[in-house]
């Protein structure tokens, strides 16, 4: 058989169930009901209408399958987008190391899939249980798109497998490219499905498409899609999965560290677990910034929206935030530094570290300052106030903001020192290119020191707006040294980095990773459900059930703890099912097996 | 051994972020609850003081009209200036032009509630909008949804605060019966804290309590040292037998005894017997 005929003949065939799906997902409305049911307005639910089953209310059963949901779907869809790229840099530069680590990163991930569908499933058995008449409201408005859903997660099925099952098969040559379109489309289907999920999500809080006084369905199911907040929200959790999937396959490299003996192996674990770090720190770098916009967007849909996240009930969740933002930081810097070991060039640039981790332990105690607090009279007396006198000013937004940029600069400068420790720049302008970088860094901090003050005396209206020029900093800074680097870097004498050179401590820091971002991650899907208050959809539909409070910050972090130790429970797990796959039982002693 | 340490060292560092979320201040918060008001007894000071409550509760309307300048702080400014500098602006074409002193103010008032967009103060518009559309929600729609009565009771407040008379009236007869069925109040269990009652009662609306700086009522600060438990007791569940100098009689609602329960009274009494001082306090 002619194996460019067979590949065309495949490629048609994908094409075809891609141009069908999207050709469903434009027009749901096509599997709408009748205008009559659409015409109704939404439902009034009341307390008879939760039921609580053998004792249990809806609300914990439907946060504990959610949370653990979310968990597994945000790691198995973004292992296959770093996948694919690290796929592409073996296929280009031919090295067979990238292939290995590539698929490897996909065998962890093959086998989180199933329980992903698992949770999935019980997600939506305990919402259509506990939650009808807002389940009911729900499909009316997206009509069609629930079963668009169901045939994504089928494509993502397929795709995913023939993905992970034909990287042997299609290795070398024009099959490598077949094999990267195989993933490019994996993603694509994948990407669809998550923003699919978030429509429902983002309608809720910010509901389109529907008669904002009666919640009768006056909109396209495209309309009540493209609510304010979807987009936001996708390139929030896009970057945010990278950054997860990263870090959790961080663990598993460095839980494989301490394990294996072979100095080969734990040179390729080392990789491993540093490419890892790397892609969690850039999905993680961003992601300030979508949250930014995020936020902003929330304040321009609803004023009230936004103050009831970041200035009332929910706002010392912001303060564990910062806190579990903080040792990620610290964590992730501190293993790069460690990493500066690995290179003899690295000791030149240890003398800088001290002061990086000035600045990141200094700009994590301003974000955890809180501004008011939550006093007794007699605390107040003491205190003199509901602010600390002197700290108080730490807790508000310009300085936050300022700490959180800097933190930013200088986990950049951290990877760039260590980027830097392995190659020695031979370009004639390389003394050039240096100065301009360190005049890039002095002018942005001084940048963002500025517009930080200025932060302060200018009114709470702009205080926000104080940081769209901190932001630009950062990024510029980031962007324009990362050029600069890449160009110095032409024909760099390479400097041996001896992978495998790590200290035991050094991959604790890829442990504390996975769990400080899957307990943020439920941490902001906390507060991003709550920003509703009493509502199912704002505005529109209200939570009339038991449990339409908003629980403290004790209770949700006990639950959090709870989804968080069961899903560390599935992820051992699943380590060690990737492990036994791999496992070759040896031939009993003295010659076959004659059972 | 390795997958024992590796597994301890993430559970301690779980901990540590369950440890810190249960030692910060610990607050539920819970849907707002609609006041049970006997609409057909409340005079029109009756009215603004209600208002007055749902201006720093129910309403949400503290949320941004505070110091921290995302609207004009209405509890702060001169209003009786205010608002006669905002319908003489040139800018201003709505349903108080035309109009003349207290009729002005609530036609003023009433429009900036319903159709915040009608006119908006100079530096508060939508970021773009060069002041021609309001962050505000309008009020009777959701996720403020006041009844009529209660955005009434609102303009009187605001209109007390502006010095001018106040045009509006609690609505009587059959209207302040569906008001009132309007806002049923749910059947709750006890407060578990002094604060708690003290929120859902709104004390701190008339009271100077925890900073809310209200005047209405007298200042409750140091109110241990100064009556025994006897009188507090009776001063909530009889509000009139004892006036104090330089307050109005039947300002306070007399119902307290039907809506508190025994242990939430306890508490409340625990919590003022204690209050310190204001003096002591600076």
């Amino acid at each position: 058989m002619n194996p460019a005929g067979s590949m065309r003949r495949a490629w048609t065939v994908v094409f075809l169930v891609l141009a069908a799906t999207a050709a469903a997902l434009a027009a749901p409305d096509a599997l709408a009901q009748a205008a009559d049911a659409l015409a109704q307005p939404a439902p009034t639910p009341t307390r008879a209408d939760y039921p609580v089953i053998g004792g249990l209310h809806g609300r914990p059963v439907v946060w504990g399958f959610a949370q653990m949901h979310l968990f597994l779907a945000a790691f198995v869809l973004a292992v296959p987008l770093f996948v694919v790229v690290i796929e592409l840099a073996g296929a280009v530069t031919h090295d067979a190391r990238y292939d290995v680590m590539a698929h490897e990163f996909m065998k962890i991930s093959m086998a989180a899939y199933s329980f992903t569908a698992l949770t999935g499933g019980g997600l939506a058995l305990a919402l259509f249980l506990f939650y009808p008449v807002v389940m009911d409201y729900l499909l009316k408005v997206f009509r069609g798109q629930a079963l668009i859903y169901a045939v994504l997660f089928v494509l993502e099925s397929v795709f995913l497998y023939l993905y992970y099952y034909s990287w042997n098969a299609l290795r070398h040559g024009q099959r490598k490219w077949f094999h990267l379109s195989l993933g490019l489309v994996l993603n694509t289907v994948g990407l669809t499905l998550m923003f699919v999920a978030n429509a429902w999500t983002t309608f809720m809080m910010s509901p389109a498409g529907v008669d904002p006084a009666t919640g009768a369905i006056t909109g396209t199911v495209w309309a009540a899609t493209r609510n304010p907040l979807w987009n936001p929200l996708n390139l929030h959790r896009f970057l945010a999965n990278i950054a997860y999937g990263g870090a959790i396959v961080g663990a598993y490299a460095a839980y494989r560290f301490l394990s294996v003996r072979s100095i080969k192996e734990r040179a390729h674990y080392d990789w491993m677990g540093y490419t890892a770090n790397l892609i969690a720190v850039a999905g993680f770098l961003p992601l300030p910034f979508a949250g930014y916009w995020l936020m902003a967007e929330i304040y321009a849909y609803s004023q009230q929206m936004g103050i009831t996240a970041m200035g009332g009930v929910l706002a010392w969740l912001f303060i564990i935030q910062a806190l579990l933002i903080g040792t990620i930081l610290l964590a992730a810097n501190y293993y790069l530094w460690c990493g500066l070991g690995r290179t003899d060039r690295g000791a030149r640039y240890a003398p800088y570290v001290k002061y990086i981790a000035v600045v990141i332990v200094g700009g994590f105690l301003v974000w955890v300052t809180p501004h008011t607090l939550i006093l007794s009279p007699e605390e107040i007396r003491i205190l003199g106030g509901t602010s600390h006198k002197v700290l108080g000013p730490l807790g508000i937004m310009p300085a936050k903001n300022t700490a959180v940029n800097l933190m930013l600069v200088f986990t950049f400068m951290s990877f760039q020192l260590f980027y830097r420790s392995g190659r020695v720049p031979t370009v004639s302008w390389a003394g050039v290119g240096n100065m301009v970088i360190v005049a890039l860094y002095a002018v942005g901090i001084v940048n963002i020191v500025a517009a930080g003050i200025y932060g302060y005396i200018t009114p709470t209206v702009y205080k926000v707006g104080a940081s769209v020029p901190q932001v630009v900093t950062t990024l510029t800074i980031i962007v324009v040294s990362l050029t600069i680097d890449s160009f110095m870097a032409r024909g760099a004498r390479k400097v041996e980095v001896h992978w495998g050179r790590m200290s035991t401590r050094s991959q604790y820091a890829l442990f504390v990773l996975p769990v400080a971002f899957t307990w943020l991650m439920a941490l902001m899907g906390y507060i991003r459900s709550s920003v509703r208050t009493h509502w199912h959809v704002y505005t529109i539909m209200k939570d009339a059930s038991a449990d339409a409070y908003i629980p403290t910050i004790g209770s949700a972090g006990n639950m959090i703890t709870l989804v968080t130790l069961a899903f560390m429970a599935v992820i051992v797990f699943v380590f060690w099912l990737s492990q036994l796959g791999a496992t070759v039982q040896e031939a009993p002693a003295g010659g076959e097996d004659r059972s | 051994m390795t997958f024992l340490r590796v597994m301890l060292f993430s559970l301690v560092v779980l901990l540590a972020y369950t440890l810190f979320a249960n030692i910060l201040p610990q607050v539920q918060s819970d849907p707002p609850k609609e006041e049970k008001i006997d609409l057909g007894s409340l005079d029109a000071a009756g009215l603004a003081a209600w208002g007055e409550r749902i201006f720093k509760g129910q309403g949400t309307c503290t949320l941004c009209h505070n110091e921290l300048g995302r609207a004009p702080d209405l509890l702060k400014l001169d209003l009786a200036a205010e608002f006669a500098e905002r319908i003489a602006d040139p800018r201003y074409d709505g349903a108080a032009k035309g109009l003349d002193g207290a009729a002005a103010i609530e036609a003023y008032l009433r429009e900036s509630m319903l159709d915040p967009s009608a006119y908006v103060v100079a530096g508060f518009g939508k970021k773009g909008t060069n002041d021609t559309v309001s962050p505000m929600p309008a009020v009777d729609r959701p996720p403020i949804g006041l009844s009529e009565a209660e955005i009434d009771a609102l303009i009187a407040f605001l209109e007390e605060r502006a010095g001018a008379e106040i045009t509006v009236t609690a609505p009587t007869g059959e209207q302040a019966q569906a008001a009132a069925q309007d806002g049923g109040e749910e059947e709750t269990g006890p407060a578990e804290t002094a604060q708690a009652v003290i929120e859902r009662l709104g004390c701190a609306a008339c009271h100077d309590l925890e900073g809310s700086g209200a005047d209405v009522g007298p200042r409750l600060d140091g109110i241990g040292k100064r009556y025994d438990r006897a009188m507090i007791r009776q001063s909530i569940l009889d509000p009139n037998a004892h006036i104090a100098e330089g307050f109005e009689p039947d300002i306070m609602p007399q119902d307290y005894a039907e809506q508190l329960r025994v242990s939430e009274l306890e508490l409340l009494l625990d919590y003022l017997e204690k209050l310190p001082a204001k003096e002591a306090a600076q």
